[in-house]
């Protein structure tokens, strides 16, 4: 057997922490190996043993869409800034898709992941993380139906969509930054797994997923751009439909919302490591 | 020293054990306490991990002031009963738990093997779960590539390599998951008893690979219930006693001192004194306890194939009537006979305070070694009321006519004959 391993001889102190912990990133990406096979395992394992296999990223967000459609659209009669009412809300779902199923996961993540850090060491911050970068894949998958929408209702692409990596980078540092936060809550107090699913609900209306924000009053607009979803999911359809303007000062206020959640997590989930496997 | 790999300093590990709930006997008071639940609740999920100080009856040490060095290179055994605080030592030193007291320093890379398979997924292949498992335990992706071929090979499980491991049989999935923690290669390796599974061929196989990794430099702990493993692979033991080191030293000295403690009484055993692992919820008590031949007198050693008796004096004796078992382990630990009153026959109600019971086992079919005599005494609901460990012991000698010793764990002489066509 070669010995290759990469890492220098170095000094672990093993001993009681108290209060706040740094974050040691460097340890973080020599974990990246780890990550990318958790990541690998949901990807793969997902759809194992479903004859639709990952026609369901399709699905899911499509059953919505003919469900929201004859809901609020046909029956509601909610505007929706002159785009076809299914255009309008399926480019909505794709982040909104995005943002629930990762965060269900993400919630739950040490709780099903107990098998693996109660055994073994790694950085636990890992685990909350990985479902945020798998559900990308779906996320994928969906996104590019939006193309095929957008030909059937007649609608061009235009430059705009360069600005949706910007939106997507947002998108998943505030899944993230929630995440964490609530996976190193629900470890202890279960209650906040129950909790999620009204969580995700409540967060789904806050968010224009199926009504424009040109629908709310102007007043509203300030105290609900705090909410990062609702800059991702108003930009997500300026990029991809063009037809409204970018609203910079939304995501701009959402951009460093999701950054405080996301820090703030990360701090809180170090400070909370260290009794997970004993609470768990 | 400039050698010195793992440095423990006085390690210690707090746990809070669950406290038992207050029964209710009234509708008002559940109903009182039903509303009142959140509360309470919030404070017990919160106590999990806050301890105000005071060492209350929920608290227990794990550990208690651990301290010893481990050198580059020495393989280290760990023995102690169960709840000794083997497993909790090496969570602490495998960073899974963290201390309460005290401090240890690692001066390398580590893996921990507590278990083997950490992280499997039933859906995945056989190939995947290879990666996936291999990067768990803190091996890199190229590590794996160069070392999969031998992987596949050592796990035997050819063409099933593409299959989703819920498809295989255990002994397959053992096999792989074990594959996979050989060929590990740290500085320093952590192994729980984890060479119980599987079976005996390739047990044997993998404690050939076990020793061979151990022998090339690498420092190893490793904790087991059997001490053929033990003396066959390590030169140092530690032997933990109610989380606190008891001894430190040469692994032939250690296992003798641990499976014949001297204060393990023979022949005769007086129950009165506070033994070291006793669990008394109830009033019944063990008060003392003889082993005796066919000739009712006191004795510890005995032939295979003897008879033995055991007898047992009990206080406090409720009306209601008892329940006796007697709970014989060999020298490996394992619980040989497990013998109870309740399929005896006896009648046990209205016998006044203080009796004595007598068990009698009329041919003794174990083998030669030492054994130890636990003793569990319940109320007529076979409710524990007294339960004492390693209460008295006795030696069980073959002076058969082979030198060779038995290797099985029950002993039968058979019924030979030689038939003539």
């Amino acid at each position: 057997m070669k010995s290759k391993s990469s890492s220098l001889t170095r000094e672990i102190i093993i001993k009681p922490k108290t209060g706040w912990q740094i974050i040691n990133w460097k340890e973080l990406k020599e974990y990246k190996d780890l990550i990318y096979f958790l990541v690998l395992r949901d990807v793969t394992s997902l759809y194992k043993q479903t004859v639709l296999g990952f026609s369901w990223a399709i699905l899911r967000p499509f059953i919505k869409m003919v469900i929201f459609s004859v809901v609020f659209g046909g029956l509601a009669k909610i505007p929706s800034d002159g785009i076809p009412y299914p255009l309008f809300v399926y480019a909505g779902l794709v982040p909104w898709e995005y943002f629930s199923t990762s965060l269900t996961k993400s919630t739950g993540s040490l709780i099903t992941g107990v098998g693996i850090y109660t055994k073994v060491y790694f950085p636990r911050l890992i685990l909350p993380i990985v479902p945020c970068i798998a559900i990308l894949v779906d996320f994928a998958i969906a996104l590019s139906i939006v193309f095929i929408l957008m030909l059937k209702y007649g609608f061009a692409i235009s430059f705009t969509i360069l600005y949706l990596p910007i939106l997507i980078l947002l998108m998943i540092l505030f899944t993230a930054g929630l995440g964490i936060w609530l996976s190193a809550l629900a470890i202890q107090y279960r209650d906040v797994t129950h909790g999620v699913q009204f969580l995700v609900q409540i967060l789904m209306y806050a968010a224009p997923v199926i009504y424009p924000i040109s629908w709310l009053p102007e007043s509203y607009r300030i105290y609900l751009a705090i909410y990062p979803m609702y800059g991702v999911i108003e930009g997500f359809r300026a990029a991809l439909l063009g037809q409204n303007a970018m609203p910079w000062d939304i995501i701009g206020m959402g951009a460093i919302s999701a950054f405080v959640m996301l820090i703030s997590g990360a701090y809180y989930f170090k400070r909370k490591e260290r009794i997970f496997a004993d609470v768990a | 020293m400039n050698d010195t790999i793992i440095k423990v300093d006085n390690l210690s590990k707090r746990y809070r054990i669950g406290v038992q709930d207050v029964i209710h006997d009234s509708l008002i008071a559940s109903i009182f306490s039903w509303v009142k639940s959140p509360i309470s609740n919030f404070r017990r999920v919160q106590k999990l991990s806050k301890f105000n100080g005071e060492d209350g009856q929920d608290i227990i040490w794990a550990l208690k002031d651990i301290s010893f060095n481990v050198k580059k290179g020495e393989i280290v055994g760990i023995i102690g009963r169960n709840g000794a605080g083997k497993s909790t030592l090496l969570k602490i030193l495998s960073r899974i738990v963290e201390p309460t007291d005290g401090q240890a320093s690692v001066y390398g890379r580590v893996a921990s093997l507590l278990e083997i398979g950490t992280g499997f997924h039933r859906e995945l292949s056989g190939r995947e779960n290879i990666y996936l498992n291999g990067t768990i335990l803190g091996m890199t992706k190229n590590e794996i590539k160069e070392n999969f071929d031998e992987i596949v090979e050592f796990s035997e499980i050819g063409k099933f390599l593409d299959t989703p491991v819920k498809r295989y049989s255990s002994g397959m999935y053992v096999r792989l998951a074990f594959a996979v923690a050989a060929h590990l290669n740290p500085e320093i390796l952590i192994v729980d008893e984890v060479l119980a599974v599987g079976d005996a061929a390739f047990q044997k196989k993998c404690l050939g690979k076990m020793s061979e990794t151990a022998k090339s430099g690498r420092t190893v702990l490793f904790v087991s219930h059997n001490m053929h493993t033990i003396q066959d692979l390590c030169d140092r033991t530690i032997l933990l006693e109610d989380g606190k080191v008891a001894i430190d030293g040469d692994t032939s000295d250690v296992i003798k001192h641990y499976l014949q403690p001297e204060m393990m009484k023979t022949g005769e055993s007086d129950l009165t004194d506070n033994f070291r692992s006793r669990k008394s919820p109830g009033k019944l008590r063990a008060k003392a306890i003889r082993i005796l031949d066919k000739n009712d007198e006191i004795c510890s050693t005995y032939e295979i194939n003897d008879p033995i008796n055991i007898e047992l004096d009990i206080t406090n004796v409720n009306d209601n009537g008892f329940a006796v078992s007697f709970l014989i382990f060999n020298q490996q630990g394992a619980l040989v006979y497990h013998i109870r009153s309740q399929d005896g026959n006896i009648i046990t109600k209205n016998l006044g305070s203080t009796i004595t019971v007598r068990m009698t086992i009329p041919r003794l079919n174990i083998i030669q070694g030492r054994y130890s005599v636990d003793v569990w005494l319940g109320n007529h609901l076979d409710l524990l009321e007294d339960h004492v460990e390693s209460t008295i012991s006795f030696e069980v000698v073959n002076r058969g006519h082979s030198k060779v010793p038995l290797r099985s764990i029950i002993h039968e002489t058979g019924k030979w004959q030689i038939i003539k066509n």
